[in-house]
């Protein structure tokens, strides 16, 4: 707006208003908006007078206060995710405004790669979660915010340790050997999600209350142009902004207890001791103890949580800002584990040149220490012999109860103290993690529709740690104890560079966005070697000498074209093309085109009316994306690597070390999958009610996959190269709406669901030789008990078919269906049973809120998978308790019914339906509303984290990557109580 | 504005032509072979890995960078697999164990899908891979061509021909395992492309070839460093060619066996005074020993090798202490069929009877059960004098490949079935002085001997050594209803399995992958 127009109108409101009211004169309005939803306020919303000029947003506490002119009788609210509200600004006292939430919302804002769309203009499958929707409760790490709330997307925490990772799978894996893991990119910044040294999962480093949204990007068409990294979807994470605006604080803390939710079945002291009694000899009798003790109940604890944010938010001048600190300290349930992270946010966008340069700058730092708690005592735990006392009474071992001979030898083979193994090992962690980016973009003066951007991001880690055993612990004690340190420094570098013109041209009826642009990205890997020490310092190995470094880097360049005709013809055209160091130079770039069509029935003559149908889109989508990661860097090169000082070989009177050539693949290039999908969204009754449902195909070919390689003919027996196929097909449904809107009360549910129709191995290898099953993998601890063979879904259970007793229903021992009737039991008789992934998983979230009140819950549901419960398979079983090793083993009191005797890895009697329904979260929340005079908003909330599990499985949790129990970190239940403060 | 958007053009072009070359990344602590082998030194590092080859299983001790794939590191070491292989299958021994498919070999089930059998198959080729890859560089006129002449020019010459003894040792192993399998050399470039397949036949006379082609350029005997190999070691491994030329070629050449084990004898070779001492961690200084595999408890370590061969005995009532070892891990014994070969197993006659007695039966009702069935106190961590070895979990003990214990059984067998160039009196001399060393005097001398004897005195004398099951085939016996041992077959009093076992399967997922390989019949 022009000055000259400014004064021009404020003449006019001047002439209008002074007749009437001499004295009239502008006044303050202020207020607050919160989410009807919950009470939570509204951040940045947009408030409005209507008909005049001028405005503001809200603050971190959804307050606003607006100077306005005396004709100004109305106030208009907007804000992303909610519905527009018109507001009659002539009351007394402070506004109280609720929004009403509109995941409906069409004209809402989604981020796509390089840039946003506009959700009524997206062409492919993506979906977004705004803070609004999250999972709400203790949450400690990102992934988990939308876990069961996206159609599609399967996220699994990997245990209940503090930190811990998830599996996160969009649309199921498309890869066998490479990386199955979406790309996840942070404000712009493709982040490393490998692993870091010290740190049990890259994700924890950063504060879940730091992030704004997510974006998922699930078919090719909407993620071909990250390219090569995009065959398993893409993760777009958008952080929290600062606003020009005053000065804002915002603050909460949340604290829970978390309590184990079970034990796993093993024999207590008295079954033991009676089994033992029963059919052991008189020297396994006499190893009996006379204690009785619960390992079980020895190492888990209830386990404190507090996690504590601060922000604040303001603008000094034209510099708006975001400034977070957050503390979080968590116990976990097994003794000694904890997790603490400080984590600091700050975020700057300021503008410049008449807002045509923006520049956006976001630095995330996050030092998270922990403290490992020795997990091989979960094991010992169920092995460790119930009858012994947990000390011993006497020095050796620091007290604590070991297996020894009758001279007091340890016995190496029996498991260790299982308290022992907690409290004797001090095994800590720093992990500091930095992720930064400036981006700058400019609006040419000459051109505004043309746009330039540049961005320039880090993301640097650090992880350093060290290990204690004393001497005197039975796990380290022929070695005599550990004092080790280990370190490991990871750089991920960014450069981007785009323009982007956007033109509407009226004279078609047309409205084309076109994106060209470049990206540079590269990633480095040290780790310097270090000795291996005893307690005391001695060295047991000698550092080779050789740090590890790896490094690789990925150029790309990219477009795309966005063209609308008459607003109701959508097409999207996406081309990326990826080089990539891990390739050689004949293989090294990769083309990765997209198409996808979107119409927008609605607005036909026909629809556009419609009482019902409000909206009404189809979309058709295809595209090729590659894969890359999750393979080594140098895998074409041939190379020679040589040896540590503990395998070096003597020839005459000294150790040479060893000079090893690496199996290579010369040919070895980009992993493609093109995926077709199709999908309509449907909104009914002013989008009330919308559903979507979605039908993808993914093809994947020249499958990175390790697979046996000619004899004679590499430096290895298995190779990592492109073979094989993979195939997936899926239905996706997702219902959202809103029940009941009724004044006070309004109820809003939402349900997804996934249909994997197929997900199967279609090739595998060059010849088809009936006599080869396929690859092994999945070990049961003791066994492959899994295989990727050609027909099967990866992973499948390939087991042999037991036989039961017709009169008692057990499993006779050893007995199996001969398949092939060739009078043996093998390989061959083996069969393709089953598998750990699901076939249908399905989310169902409920919120509900009743004047100041609001309460939800998160169900998530997997069907058709199932579990190997290995705890069964090698504890269960006379031949682990009765060792003849002069110890026993304590182990699951499956042994009991079914008296096994020697371990049966492959029976399918240990496969069981781990179908499960679980609550993830329970909440209710009260909006208290202003305390201290009005300085203060207060609203308090209860959560309950994994509420109840429905399930079959026998086992402690029927949700283990990977479909084999062998134990893990127990998920906790977690009962936590917080409260929000905004000044 | 027109500055800024040329600024910005410059920039993005200049900064897209500079970071393409960054995709030329190479890994920054290794080597490519040029670097290698630009001295005799990284010519030595590389050979090394080929000796290193049939005792250690990857760059880190003892395990975390593994050769092989598909299979636990430990699992995958070459000694392992080949004992595994020549003795589970045999009366000589069984394991408690039910990793994977380990027992099929005592109970002579196995299929081409086995996993330790493709393990062998798979380091067996490894082995002849790197071999060729060595041999390919050390030829003369790359040599030569990288400035490389002198002494270091001949020591390279030495190094190539030792590199091809190994290969030639690997692919007897493999005539013998599986008879006609994949062959390769070194004109084939590693890449990709299938191999074809060598008959017995063919094999036979490359093994024979080699070993006659590198004979003449080998150190002499007794003459190279500790643990390479001379010419004795090739005398060896053509006299074990020629002792089972009629089994791999229907064609006897006992004559030619007792040529090269004469050789040996010749040689200067001595049996180590005490039978018990060739086995512990000090029989690196025996004089007995032509062709070793060292270890060592910390700077050669692996779970495989004499680590495994030393561990797996140790059970029940056994005393670690007298292995050296930090624990045991109680899996293999020997069967009833070994134990009745002595006269006395109590070990005070013969001391080659090393028996584990106390705490365990001499029946086996149960395979699983460490304590059926007498283990064997051949392998201890301890040396001649006593001393414990440097390291409990990792063992100092060399593995005897070839030793003239072996080279006197060869020519007393070779003799008795026929072979010219030695002589009866001469055989029971060999045979007498194998039992004077067992029983410390000449009270368990013979006066005649018959084949019968000879393998039964080979059981006695290499038991545990990876021979029996090469010796039983020689004698028909090793799948036929001839000679039964407890649990042949998987049957406790044993029974005869088709004879197609006589040879193990080339691994299903060999055939699967290279098509020009043609299954063993029955498989």
């Amino acid at each position: 707006m022009t000055k000259k127009r400014l004064l021009l109108g404020i003449a006019w409101l001047f002439l209008m208003v002074s007749p009437l009211a001499v004295w009239a004169q502008d006044r303050v309005v202020s207020g607050k908006i919160t989410d009807s939803k919950d009470g939570s306020p509204v951040v940045g919303a947009s408030v409005a007078p209507k008909g005049a000029a001028g405005g503001t947003t809200t603050g971190n506490d959804g307050s606003f206060s607006l100077r306005i002119g005396p004709s100004v009788k109305t106030l208009v609210i907007t804000s992303i995710g909610f519905v527009r509200q018109e507001i009659d600004a002539n009351g007394s006292g402070p506004l109280s405004i609720s929004l009403v939430s509109s995941q409906t919302s069409l004209n809402e804002v989604v981020v796509v790669g390089y840039g946003t769309q506009r959700k009524k203009d997206l062409t492919g499958a993506v979906t977004s979660i705004t803070s609004k929707d999250f999972v709400k409760g203790p949450i400690t790490t990102p992934e988990q915010l939308i876990a069961g709330k996206v159609a599609g997307v399967q996220i699994s925490s990997n245990s209940g340790q503090p930190g811990a990772g998830s599996r996160i799978r969009i649309r199921g894996g498309t890869s066998l050997n490479a990386s199955n893991d979406p790309l996840i990119v942070i404000d712009g910044v493709p982040v490393e999600n490998a692993g870091i040294a010290g740190s049990p999962n890259p994700l924890s480093l950063i504060n879940p209350n730091e992030i704004e949204s997510f974006n998922i990007l699930k078919d090719a068409s909407a993620a071909a142009i990250y390219g090569s990294r995009a065959a398993n979807g893409v993760i777009l994470i958008t952080t929290r902004r600062g606003r020009a605006d005053k000065l804002r604080v915002s603050f909460n803390t949340l604290n829970s207890v978390a309590v184990k939710t079970g034990t796993v079945d093993v024999m207590n002291a008295d079954e033991f001791r009676n089994l033992v009694n029963a059919r052991g000899t008189t020297n396994e009798k006499a190893l009996l103890g006379t204690a009785n003790t619960n390992w079980q109940e020895e190492i888990y604890r209830a386990a404190f949580m507090t996690d504590n944010n601060i922000a604040v938010t303001g603008g000094i001048k034209q510099l708006p800002y975001r400034l977070s600190i957050g503390y979080l300290n968590q116990d976990g349930i097994l003794k000694t584990s904890n997790l603490q992270r400080t984590s600091l946010g700050l975020n700057l966008n300021p503008k410049f040149f008449d807002n045509h340069l923006s520049v956006t700058t976001n630095i995330k730092y996050s030092l998270s220490k922990n403290r490992f708690a020795n997990q091989g005592a979960i094991g010992s735990a169920v092995y460790f012999d119930p009858t012994k006392s947990v000390n011993s009474g006497k020095t050796e071992f620091g007290g604590y109860t070991e297996w020894t001979s009758a001279s007091g030898v340890l016995n190496g083979l029996a498991p260790k103290n299982p308290v022992g193994l907690l409290n004797q090992r001090d095994d800590r962690s720093d992990v500091s993690r930095l992720i930064g980016n400036v981006q700058l973009d400019y609006k040419f003066h000459f051109l505004p529709e043309l746009r330039a951007n540049l961005n320039a991001g880090l993301d640097r880690a650090h992880g350093e740690g060290t290990i204690f055993v004393p001497a005197t612990a039975a796990s380290d004690f022929v070695r005599k104890g550990v004092n080790n340190t280990y370190e490991q420094d990871k750089t991920n570098k960014l450069l981007e560079f785009y323009f982007n013109y956007v033109k509407e041209i009226k004279s078609i009826r047309s409205r084309i966005d076109v994106i060209a642009g470049y990206s540079w990205q590269d990633w480095l890997t040290k780790s310097p070697a270090l000795p291996d020490l005893q307690a005391d310092g001695v060295t047991v190995q000698k550092p080779a000498g050789i740090p590890f470094e790896t490094q690789n880097t990925l150029v790309s360049f990219y477009g795309r074209l966005n063209y609308a005709l008459m607003d109701k013809y959508l097409l999207t055209v996406t081309m990326r093309r990826d080089g990539s160091s891990r390739f050689s130079e004949n293989n090294r770039w990769g083309n990765f085109p997209s198409a996808a069509f979107a119409w927008k029935i609605s607005d036909e003559n026909f629809l556009k009316n419609n009482k019902v149908i409000s909206n009404l889109k189809l979309r058709l989508g295809w595209g090729i994306t590659g894969q890359q990661d999750g393979i080594g860097d140098y895998n074409y090169l041939p190379a020679y690597f040589f040896s540590d000082s503990a395998a070096r070989y003597q020839l005459g009177s000294g150790y040479v070390t060893l000079a090893r050539p690496q199996g290579f693949d010369a040919n070895l290039k980009w992993e493609e999958t093109e995926t077709r999908n199709i999908g309509i969204d449907v909104g009914l009754l002013s989008n009330r009610l919308n559903f979507s449902v979605d039908y993808y195909e993914k093809d994947t070919r020249d499958l990175l996959a390790v697979v046996p390689a000619a004899a004679g003919t590499n430096f290895t027996n298995q190779l990592l190269t492109n073979v094989g196929s993979i195939k997936n097909r899926g239905l996706e449904f997702v219902i959202n709406s809103t029940v009941i809107d009724k004044g006070d009360f309004t109820l809003d549910l939402g349900f997804n669901l996934t249909y994997i129709i197929q997900n199967e191995i279609t090739r595998l290898q060059l010849a088809k030789d009936p006599n080869f099953l396929g690859a092994e993998t999945g070990g049961s601890g003791f066994n492959n008990v899994q295989i990727h063979s050609v027909g099967y879904r990866p992973s499948t259970f390939f087991l042999y078919q037991q036989i039961y007793d017709e009169k008692s229903g057990l499993p006779i021992e050893g007995l199996y269906v001969d398949r092939n009737r060739d009078g043996i039991i093998n390989d061959f008789d083996k069969n393709w049973v089953k598998n750990p992934d699901p076939t249908v998983f399905m989310g169902f979230t409920a919120a509900a809120s009743y004047k100041k009140w609001n309460a939800g819950f998160v169900l998530r549901a997997n069907t058709g998978n199932y579990m190997y419960n290995a705890v069964r398979a090698n504890s269960g079983i006379l031949q682990n308790v009765f060792t003849g090793q002069g110890y026993l083993n304590n182990g699951h009191s499956n042994v009991l019914t079914t008296g096994f005797g020697q371990r049966q890895t492959w029976t399918d009697y240990y496969l069981e339906n781990a179908s499960f329904l679980r609550m993830d979260n329970l909440y209710l929340n009260y909006h208290v509303g202003e305390i201290m005079k009005g300085k203060a908003d207060l609203r308090v909330n209860a959560n309950i984290q994994n509420v109840f599990v429905i399930t079959k499985y026998s086992g402690l949790d029927p949700e283990i990557n990977g479909g084999i129990d062998n134990t893990i970190f127990p998920r906790p239940r977690i009962f936590a109580i917080g409260f929000n403060l905004d000044f | 504005m027109n500055m800024n958007k040329i600024l910005l053009t410059v920039l993005g072009i200049s900064a897209m032509v500079a970071c393409t070359k960054d995709l030329n990344r190479i890994p920054r602590y290794s080597t490519t072979s040029e670097q290698l082998y630009k001295n005799e030194a990284g010519y030595k590092s590389s050979l090394a890995k080929v000796y290193a080859g049939l005792a250690l299983t990857g760059n880190a001790g003892p395990d975390g960078s593994g050769d092989l794939g598909g299979i636990d590191e430990g699992f995958s070491s070459y000694l392992r697999n080949f004992w595994n292989l020549q003795e589970l299958s045999t009366d000589e021994a069984v394991i408690a164990w039910n990793d994977q498919t380990i027992k099929d070999f005592h109970d002579m089930d196995w299929t081409s899908a086995d996993n330790f059998n493709r393990a062998l198959y798979s380091r067996i080729f490894y082995q002849i891979t790197l071999a060729n890859a060595f041999i390919a560089e050390a030829a003369d006129d790359k040599v030569a061509a990288r400035g490389i002449s002198g002494a270091d020019a001949d020591k390279i010459k030495l190094y190539r021909a030792e590199a091809r003894f190994l290969r030639a040792l690997s692919y007897w192993h493999a005539l013998d395992l599986y008879g006609s399998v994949t062959f390769v050399t070194e004109k084939d470039a590693v890449g990709a492309f299938l191999p074809k397949q060598a008959t017995r036949q063919e094999l036979f006379q490359y093994v024979e070839s080699e070993c006659l082609a590198i004979e003449s350029i080998l150190a002499n005997a007794k003459a190279n460093e500790y643990a390479r190999a001379d010419k004795a070691a090739v005398w060896m491994l053509l006299a074990n060619l020629y002792l089972n030329a009629e089994v791999y070629i229907k064609s006897p050449k006992y004559s030619e066996a007792i040529a090269q084990v004469n050789k040996v004898i010749a040689a200067g070779y001595t049996l180590q005074p005490n039978y018990q001492h060739l086995f512990l961690a000090d029989n690196h200084t025996s004089s007995e020993v032509i062709f070793p595999v060292a270890f060592d408890g910390n700077k050669s370590r692996t779970w495989g090798g004499t680590t495994f061969l030393t561990h797996a005995p140790v059970g029940g009532d056994m005393n670690v202490n007298d292995f050296g070892i930090d624990f045991g891990w109680g899996g293999i014994r020997t069967t009833s069929a070994i134990v009745d070969k002595f006269a006395d197993p109590s070990g005070n006659t013969d001391k080659r009877a090393q028996f584990q007695i106390a705490g365990q039966t001499l029946a086996i009702a149960n395979i699983s059960e460490f304590r059926d069935g007498y283990s064997i106190r051949k392998w201890r961590n301890r040396t001649s004098t006593g001393a414990a070895g440097s390291n409990p979990t990792w063992v100092d003990i060399d593995f005897p490949m070839f030793r003239l214990g072996e080279a006197y059984l060869i020519y007393i067998e070779a003799v008795l079935r026929g072979g010219t160039g030695g002589s009866n009196n001469q055989a029971l001399a060999y045979f007498n002085a194998l039992r004077q060393r067992a029983y410390g005097n000449t009270s368990g001398n013979v006066s005649s001997i018959n084949l019968q004897d000879v393998l039964d005195e080979r059981a006695r004398e290499l038991h545990w050594e990876g021979k029996r099951r090469t010796d039983l085939i020689r004698y028909g016996l090793f799948t036929t209803g001839t000679y039964l041992w407890p649990w042949k077959g998987g049957v406790p009093g044993g029974r005869a399995v088709e004879s197609f076992r006589n040879v193990y399967p080339i691994p299903a997922a060999e055939i699967n992958v290279n098509t020009n390989l043609i299954q063993n019949e029955g498989y």
